[in-house]
């Protein structure tokens, strides 16, 4: 059943999830893909709209699968159970064991976790970036949105030059266009940093990928 | 020890469990529990280190719920539990002011507006993403993504207590991560860190040991 299969999924995801919203992402994307629930196309949509509202990205996530997949008892369903754990543990933790957190053998345990965790996530931001810039020739809305990109840069000489190109890279299995965007979007939300104070936010930087994926890929 | 001012904030003691010992402050403390935390979620981007600025700043300076030292002790236990870092918080400081009852108002709050915003933008996100310019916008964001996740991780990275024991855990779980994904075979998350936590228990047994 559905609602049992989100409890349990997102159960899970609020356990083990140390080190905030980006260390959920790889457990989210386990429990997702295992049932089937979202490709990771729309997990990817997912978390850049997450990052660019308020609250927690995997508050966020989890009611958005919820809902997606059963409706608004499900999202409060898999929100609940999302948050729970953190909930519960926190509620002991100020009750009954404030020395928990410091106890050597919690912090051994927490020692090995943290690092996997992080290699975890590095591993998955690195896939990414790796297959958004591997062309598919496979079906499902990667293609399809290519193929409405395709159509859109038909329109100018400009356009053909780069989709003649773009075509023999693809070939090769590369996706010239989007090694190139990346490289940029890349370039300016690190670089910002040494130009601006703080650099451009995540959100500034959804918003800049926004308008240049309109921009490359048509409108 | 506590004032009976009925004006906002005038309610809380400075030990403010006492409180909720008054049947008649029940309800005013528990809504306002959520009323602010329920601010907090709503203003907040950028998940939980931009989120302990503004609860030091409501809740800290502006309502002195908790001090400055409680809450950056609450970010540690946030840091070595599960979950998001703004629902530890919540439910730390929940608990504080109003035992069970007002944890679960506090989390229920910090919770509540992205629920609703998210819960919206479910209804309507795939058909969203059938006008083609926003099909192109999200394929641009896309690769943000992919760069937002890797900033992440570096900065999870330089923060780490660099121990060859965990960079050598690194090392392992990102390559079997990658090799996993780009051979298309499947590895449980879970697995890879219930090892990494046994291996790193084990060393930290063996070295006490022999110490």
């Amino acid at each position: 059943m559905i609602y049992i299969d989100l409890l349990i999924g997102f159960l899970e995801v609020g356990l083990f999830s140390f080190g905030g919203g980006y260390a959920a992402i790889p457990l989210i994307r386990d429990v997702v893909t295992a049932h089937g629930w979202l490709d990771d196309e729309m997990l990817t949509y997912m978390i850049a709209v997450s990052e660019s509202t308020p609250g927690p990205i995997m508050v966020n996530l989890a009611t958005y699968v919820g809902s997606a997949k059963a409706g608004i008892l499900g999202a409060v369903t898999a929100t609940a159970a999302v948050v729970f754990p953190a909930f519960i543990l926190i509620v002991i933790i100020v009750r009954l064991a404030s020395n928990l957190v410091k106890n050597s053998y919690v912090q051994a345990a927490l020692g090995g976790l943290k690092p996997c965790i992080i290699g975890i996530i590095l591993a998955t931001g690195i896939c990414m970036v790796w297959q958004n810039c591997a062309a598919k020739t496979g079906t499902g809305a990667e293609s399809e949105v290519s193929r409405m990109a395709a159509a859109g840069a038909e329109g100018t000489t400009a356009g053909l030059a780069a989709e003649g190109v773009s075509e023999s890279l693809a070939g090769l299995g590369i996706d010239i266009r989007a090694v190139l965007l990346t490289f940029v979007l890349g370039a300016v939300y690190f670089g910002s940093r040494k130009l601006l104070k703080r650099g451009i936010s995540p959100i500034g930087l959804i918003c800049i990928a926004a308008a240049a994926g309109a921009a490359v890929y048509g409108v | 020890m506590y004032s009976c001012g009925r004006g906002r904030g005038g309610i809380w003691s400075v030990k403010g469990t006492h409180v909720f010992k008054e049947g008649v402050f029940q309800v005013t403390g528990l809504t306002e529990l959520f009323l602010t935390f329920a601010r907090i979620g709503l203003f907040t981007f950028g998940g939980g280190y931009a989120m302990i600025s503004v609860i030091e700043n409501i809740c800290v300076e502006n309502k002195k719920w908790i001090t400055h030292d409680e809450l950056m002790n609450v970010v540690v236990i946030a840091e070595s539990t599960p979950g998001p870092i703004a629902i530890n918080c919540a439910t730390y400081i929940g608990y504080k002011k109003g035992g069970l009852p007002g944890a679960v108002m506090a989390t229920l709050g910090v919770t509540f507006p992205s629920f609703v915003i998210i819960y919206m933008i479910s209804r309507f996100l795939e058909r969203f993403l059938e006008i083609r310019w926003a099909a192109s916008a999200f394929h641009g964001i896309k690769l943000a993504v992919g760069i937002l996740i890797i900033d992440a991780a570096i900065k999870m990275i330089r923060k780490m207590k660099k121990r060859s024991l965990s960079i050598g855990i690194l090392a392992v779980s990102l390559t079997c991560v990658t090799a996993a994904n780009l051979s298309g075979s499947h590895l449980s998350s879970l697995t890879l860190m219930l090892a990494a936590a046994v291996v790193s228990e084990v060393a930290f047994m063996v070295e006490k040991h022999f110490k």
